[in-house]
């Protein structure tokens, strides 16, 4: 078979019908975005979602959702309406106590949040980015060189996970013992913004480990001068935060920064074997980099889903949804809605991308979009200086995961340019 | 609608007519121009979205925030005493004929 640009997923069969009314009058859908089958393909649910309606109801979990994009845009700028603070998976912090300490920037509103937000915001920043840039460049062609030599390898874990690996780490400051928990730690507090499925339940009885360590590191006597841990910790000491808080906020970086970048660029391998003819775009503009990164985290979405909370009675598209209830947002479903995008299913480095919500919008707009863009843009431009062509040669396996969409393993073949 | 020019670093020069209310950012990329990359679609969070305001217009417009200071620091081309990040500039009917540069890179 021929790879075409376009997706092989599956699109025939008919979506599941609407299955009756919700309480609110929103259109019942009973299927389960939490479940493998729905990993396994969520195209096809997902148009099912936004065919239903603007707001939908999933009786599985009793919970609103939004899977168009004017919606999913709509509720992330709508902060004072969809609050964050109780929590933004499906367990509601009002009634349930969170499974961690909440998160003082995810899990936190206004005006408590754009003071931790700042921080952040500084210690990610674009002229921050321009210190890394050339460090970034050079272990990305080091990596590159490595894996020609090797010729086959798995791109996932050789790859997708070794790049950020090599560089991340380091950049937050973190010591060389025990960073084997980071990828675990990321992968069970993703689980744990979904429901109280399997998935959620294993999370959390294998997390002690991985949670004792990741909040060691967040002192300050863990992390090395000149990281952003440390720049975390003396932003306490300028009062910015409390130093109570400063572990935490390096928290959110350990949580939020590792396994994400590890799906963007996994998705992006994946895309640019699977599409030859956008490889062969991209090495003949190698300054498509940048926006074939992009593209990939449009088109596959490594962030799948966040929840909101009503904060009070609030009309979409003609449904009531109550006050205190979670909204569910469909951040793949609204990368892929063909009411904003045209031929949503293919994947284009030369794409207009602005605007896709796979780091979110608003306020909480991921705050290392830069970290992920630069990581994201110097690995596929080392690829594409040195690579002619990138082939899958073995059974693709997808990794499970109730918020992160990605692989458990990609085996590929490399040929020299 | 308010008209805005945008020059090019090679010299080309391109009138817009755009809506008031909408950010120069958001006409300008929805009106296909190019030089304005805007990465974080108008979150302030980027920088590549960096014009030089025409010095006549520079100290007409509303002051930079502390947040668009900082960020503009960051900015891939030099930063001048004209710059502004374009996602924070309002269009309104005062700005009528104003006239900004794009910088020669926003990554
Ligand atoms: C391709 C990689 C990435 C993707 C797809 C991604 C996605 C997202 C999304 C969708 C949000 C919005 C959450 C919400 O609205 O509730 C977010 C927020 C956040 N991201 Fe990322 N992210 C990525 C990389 C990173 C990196 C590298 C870091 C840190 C170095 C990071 C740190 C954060 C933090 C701390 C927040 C919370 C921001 C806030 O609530 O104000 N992310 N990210
Ligand atoms: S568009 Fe990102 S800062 Fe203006």
């Amino acid at each position: 078979m021929t790879p075409s640009p376009r997706a092989p997923e599956p699109t025939s069969g008919l979506p599941p019908p609407a299955s009756g009314l919700s309480p609110s009058g929103a259109p019942a859908l009973d299927v389960d975005p939490f479940s493998t089958e729905f990993f396994e393909d969520p195209h096809r649910i997902h148009e099912a979602l936004r065919e239903a309606g603007p707001v939908v109801w999933l009786s599985r979990w009793s919970v609103h959702a939004v899977a168009r994009y004017a919606e999913v845009h709509a509720v992330l700028n709508d902060p004072a309406t969809f609050c964050s603070g109780r929590g933004v998976g499906l367990s509601d912090f009002a009634r349930e106590t969170p499974w961690r300490p909440k998160s003082l920037i995810l899990e936190a509103d206004p005006p408590e949040h754009g003071r931790t937000r700042a921080v952040l915001a500084r210690v990610l920043s674009p002229g921050v980015m321009k210190t890394l840039r050339e460090r970034f460049r050079v272990a990305a062609e080091a990596l590159t060189e490595d894996l020609l030599a090797r010729r086959s390898f798995d791109a996932v874990s050789d790859l997708a996970e070794a790049f950020p690996l090599s560089v991340f780490p380091d950049a937050v400051g973190l010591q060389r013992e025990g960073r084997e928990h980071l990828l675990p730690y990321a992968g069970l507090a993703f689980n744990a913004f979904g429901p109280p499925n399997e998935l959620r339940r294993r999370a959390l009885e294998t997390a002690a480990p991985h949670v004792d360590w990741v909040m060691a590191q967040c002192q300050r006597q863990n992390l090395a001068p000149g990281g952003f841990g440390a720049a975390i910790h003396e932003a306490a000491d300028r009062g910015e935060i409390t130093h109570d808080e400063a572990p935490l906020l390096v928290r959110s970086l350990l949580t939020a920064g590792l396994d994400t970048t590890v799906n963007g660029i996994g998705a992006a391998i994946y895309c640019l074997a699977r599409f030859p003819e956008a490889f062969a775009r991209l090495r003949g503009k190698p300054a498509l980099a940048r926006a074939a990164f992009e593209e990939a985290v449009r088109f596959e979405s490594p962030v799948q889903t966040f929840f909101r909370t009503t904060t009070r009675d609030v009309e979409i598209g003609g449904v009531t949804i109550p006050d205190g209830a979670k909204v569910l947002m469909f951040l793949g479903a609204a990368n892929r809605d063909p009411r904003r995008w045209q031929d949503p299913a293919r994947y284009d480095p030369e794409r207009q991308t602005v605007g896709h919500v796979g780091f979110g919008s608003g306020i909480h707009m991921c705050v290392g979009q830069l970290l992920a863009r630069l990581e994201g843009e110097v690995m596929l431009g080392a690829l594409a200086a040195r690579v002619g062509a990138i082939a899958i040669t073995g059974p693709v396996v997808r990794r499970y995961n109730n918020t992160l969409r990605g692989l458990e393993r990609l085996p590929v073949t490399l040929t020299p340019a | 609608m308010t008209t805005i020019t945008f020059i090019q670093p090679d010299g080309r020069s391109r009138s817009l007519a755009l809506a008031d209310g909408t950010s120069l950012m958001q006409g300008a990329t929805g009106a296909g121009l190019d030089g304005i990359v805007a990465e974080c679609g108008g979150n302030a969070m980027c920088a590549t979205c960096h014009v030089y305001v025409d010095e006549a217009w520079a100290g007409r417009l509303p002051p930079r925030s502390d947040e668009e200071d900082a960020l503009l620091d960051g900015a891939a081309a030099e930063r001048l005493p004209t710059s502004r990040l374009s996602c924070q500039i309002t269009v309104t009917p005062d700005l009528d004929g104003l006239v900004v540069r794009l910088p020669d890179r926003q990554i």
